[in-house]
């Protein structure tokens, strides 16, 4: 009995040495190679004579992630260390990776490849941006304008105790403003912005202006007002909607843009 | 061995923090500014509102012409010359002037509805604004031609 058990055992463990295992798995099927060509708008700081161009890159898509940002990532990798271009969170919510992808402004994160292998996509920074490096604009004006509205709460009577308080309604007026990740996509989609950037604040700045305006628990709201009652600020918006229609976070700058006009004129 | 490995083959400039600025501003003279409408893509949304911008001016030009040529020149601009003229045109030239009139006319004039709605905050989404658009464009092609064949 002994020297019978001895020997299954010996042959069960031979058995899983010697047999060949792929026999009995199915062969991982090879994917088809998908090549899709990538133009990428390329400058160079440390070479500012030559003026930009548009760079091809062919990638296959089956060896590549679903979104422009991976073949980005993956061109980046493997191709040419040297494209540049900002991405951070890889999932919408850090705005980083906002750039113009075949003709509307959007983040690289969020949008899908075409996977019509006989055109190409093209991929260009924010338009009418100054350009840092690639793919990467500067975002000082930017950033100087979202500032310039003092986007923090002010109230001059903060409650005796506790903190302030709001109705459900008064904070229902906020959703679809305080979700802005200031990508920049709207503002660098809106004709107004591209010709009057200096003067002009834009979209997003905008939203988020009347984000605390519409706020119950402002009361700085008169004042936020009269510093956009001017002919520059504010009013070269002129309701285009290549904001709200460009939005990757699916927001409307245009509407809020439009109720501000509305509660400046009747106020 | 060690030697040849670490030896450097890139030469770095020593420079004090302060320059940091100077090298900064020297590099924004030079960057360029990325491309905008020729890459964009065309929507109707900015589109409509370039049409409308251009029509708006090319009426008010014709209006301000026609309105100051008439101060100047009263005997050659008056009402029984003008209609004079134009009855003496042949007839596909009067269809293809009206009609040249009549689209713009047409366009701005109910485009201008569409703001006037937006200004009272109705039709603000990104659908309704589709919606409205391509109403508009429909309303301006059937009045472009009921004007065109108006007697």
């Amino acid at each position: 009995m002994q020297s019978i058990l001895a020997q299954t055992r010996f042959s069960v463990g031979r058995r899983a040495f010697s047999t060949s295992v792929a026999r009995w798995q199915a062969v991982p099927q090879q994917k088809p190679v998908l090549m899709k060509e990538f133009k990428i708008y390329r400058w160079n700081p440390d070479q500012p004579e030559k003026k930009p161009e548009l760079q091809s890159y062919k990638i296959d898509l089956n060896q590549t992630g679903p979104m422009i940002l991976d073949a980005l990532i993956k061109i980046k990798n493997e191709m040419d260390p040297t494209l540049t271009f900002r991405r951070s969170c890889r999932e919408g919510i850090c705005g980083s990776c906002a750039m113009n992808i075949d003709g509307q402004n959007t983040l690289a994160c969020l949008c899908r490849i075409d996977r019509e292998g006989s055109t190409n996509t093209k991929i260009y920074p924010l338009p009418h941006m100054y350009v840092v490096k690639d793919l990467v604009p500067d975002m000082t004006l930017f950033y100087k304008q979202y500032k310039s509205i003092q986007p923090w709460l002010q109230n001059d009577k903060p409650p005796a105790e506790g903190e302030f308080l709001q109705s459900p309604e008064d904070r229902r007026k906020l959703d679809g403003m305080y979700e802005c990740i200031l990508c920049a996509c709207c503002s660098t989609s809106c004709p107004s912005y591209w010709w009057n950037q200096d003067e002009y604040l834009g979209p997003a700045t905008l939203m988020q202006a009347y984000r605390w305006i519409a706020d119950s628990r402002d009361s700085h709201g008169a004042e936020r007002m009269e510093k956009l009652q001017n002919e520059m600020s504010l009013y070269r918006c002129h309701t285009i909607f290549n904001c709200s229609r460009t939005c990757p976070k699916g927001l409307n700058p245009a509407a809020a843009i439009a109720k501000m006009k509305l509660e400046m004129a009747t106020d | 061995m060690r030697n040849v490995v670490g030896k450097r083959f890139v030469q770095i400039q020593s420079m004090p923090a302060s320059a940091s600025a100077d090298i900064l501003n020297a590099q924004r003279l030079k960057r360029p500014n990325t491309p905008h409408f020729t890459i964009y893509q065309p929507q109707l949304t900015w589109l409509a509102s370039i049409a409308n911008r251009v029509t708006g001016a090319g009426l008010s030009v014709l209006l301000y012409g026609f309105s100051i040529a008439y101060l100047i020149a009263p005997t050659t601009f008056d009402s029984a010359t003008v209609i004079e003229v134009i009855a003496g045109l042949p007839e596909g030239v009067k269809y293809a002037g009206k009609a040249i009139l009549a689209a713009p006319f047409a366009f701005h004039s109910i485009n201008g509805l569409r703001h006037l709605s937006w200004d009272v905050t109705r039709f603000l989404t990104v659908k309704s604004v589709y919606s409205t658009g391509y109403a508009v464009l429909a309303a301006s092609a059937v009045s472009t031609i009921a004007l065109v064949f108006m007697k």
